[in-house]
């Protein structure tokens, strides 16, 4: 029995979309902020394989056909962004200084709780990509002599912590303008806030979008300057 | 018909991006690259609106789903992550909502500054 769960081409796919599905109606039926269809459908898959005693290795080998989709689909926030772009052109300065503010507020940030924390040097570049997008976090991490596979899970903790927090933080500090609340979700949490962005409307999805990339080539630049300080 | 050319003009955007990460010796994914080459082919007009629209637009609304996978691999990262949970958690916890809200802030004063310097 347990063989064709582990071994199905389907089975990680099926218990993805379905977790994800009981998320989107929990939801609607009970609409609070901590009620994230992404958030559930990750505790949802995470409680089904401790109970089946099924490993990752052998979910992934199925639900990877799902992640597959993850670089296309990045290349298409393109899209979105371009139907945006004159919003872009009108807002090109404050959207280039909302990122470089994030993107310093976070090495900075970090900084500061590695030196509370008397994190050593392997610990403290783990953290430092945090915000960015997994692909240049995890290089970035490597290189400079972190933990990818922690770096890794600071980046995934980052993304869905800002997909659940987005809406209310920003309604809370009176962040309403578009184009503001797209840059503080793309630069914050990078793809996985987006896909929240996305949701929240047109012009905050696109700006989000534009926001990854930026943050995270600014992210290269900054790091050469802060990896070095710890 | 349309849809199989739309995937195949985002699956070889997404492959262009991949063979540009693997040339530029920096650390940026091919999806980044594969982000702006597109966004290129669409301000130049070599590849229209049109022709990936529909299919693009598909993708990014379900995106969320193609997070769930890594997201549970947390699982198998715990015993390496227990060795420092404490930091962890909470500077990823406390970073994120700063700079959600330092970039937030910061974007919208600009914006709302340069509004009233234009009037």
């Amino acid at each position: 029995m347990r063989a064709i769960l582990t071994d199905s081409a389907y089975f990680g796919v099926v218990i993805s979309l379905l977790a994800y599905y009981i998320g989107t109606v929990l939801k609607k039926k009970l609409k609070w902020a901590l009620m994230n269809p992404l958030l559930i459908s990750v505790i949802l898959v995470i409680g089904a394989l401790l109970l089946l005693g099924i490993d990752y290795e052998a979910y992934n080998a199925s639900a990877k056909y799902i992640t597959y989709f993850l670089t296309p689909a990045t290349v298409c926030l393109a899209v979105p962004l371009y139907e945006q772009l004159t919003l872009l052109k009108k807002h090109f300065k404050a959207v280039m200084l909302g990122i470089l503010s994030g993107v310093l507020a976070s090495l900075g940030c970090i900084l500061l709780l590695a030196l509370l924390f008397h994190m050593d040097h392997a610990g403290y570049v783990t953290l430092l990509p945090k915000s960015i997008t997994t692909a240049i976090g995890l290089g970035m991490s490597e290189s400079m002599g972190g933990i990818p596979a922690i770096t890794a899970a600071a980046i995934i903790i980052t993304g869905i912590l800002g997909n659940i927090i987005a809406e209310g933080f920003l309604k809370l500090l009176h962040v309403t303008e578009p184009v503001a609340r797209g840059v503080a979700i793309g630069t914050a949490s990078h793809a996985i806030g987006t896909s929240r962005a996305m949701e929240l409307g047109e012009a905050e999805g696109a700006i989000s979008s534009l926001s990854i990339a930026v943050a995270g080539l600014m992210t290269v630049v900054f790091v050469q300057l802060f990896g070095g300080l710890i | 018909m349309k849809h199989i050319f739309q995937l195949l003009i985002i699956l070889l955007v997404s492959f262009l991006g991949e063979l540009l990460a693997a040339l530029i010796p920096i650390p940026v994914p091919g999806s980044i690259y594969g982000m702006l080459l597109m966004l290129l082919g669409l301000c130049t007009k070599i590849i229209p609106l049109e022709s990936v629209r529909e299919t693009a637009k598909f993708l990014v609304a379900v995106m969320p789903i193609m997070f769930i996978a890594p997201a549970v691999g947390l699982l198998d990262k715990w015993t390496q992550m227990r060795a420092m949970l404490v930091p962890l958690i909470v500077i990823t916890v406390v970073s994120t909502f700063v700079v959600m809200g330092v970039s937030g802030l910061l974007t919208q004063a600009v914006i709302r500054h340069d509004g009233r310097a234009k009037k």
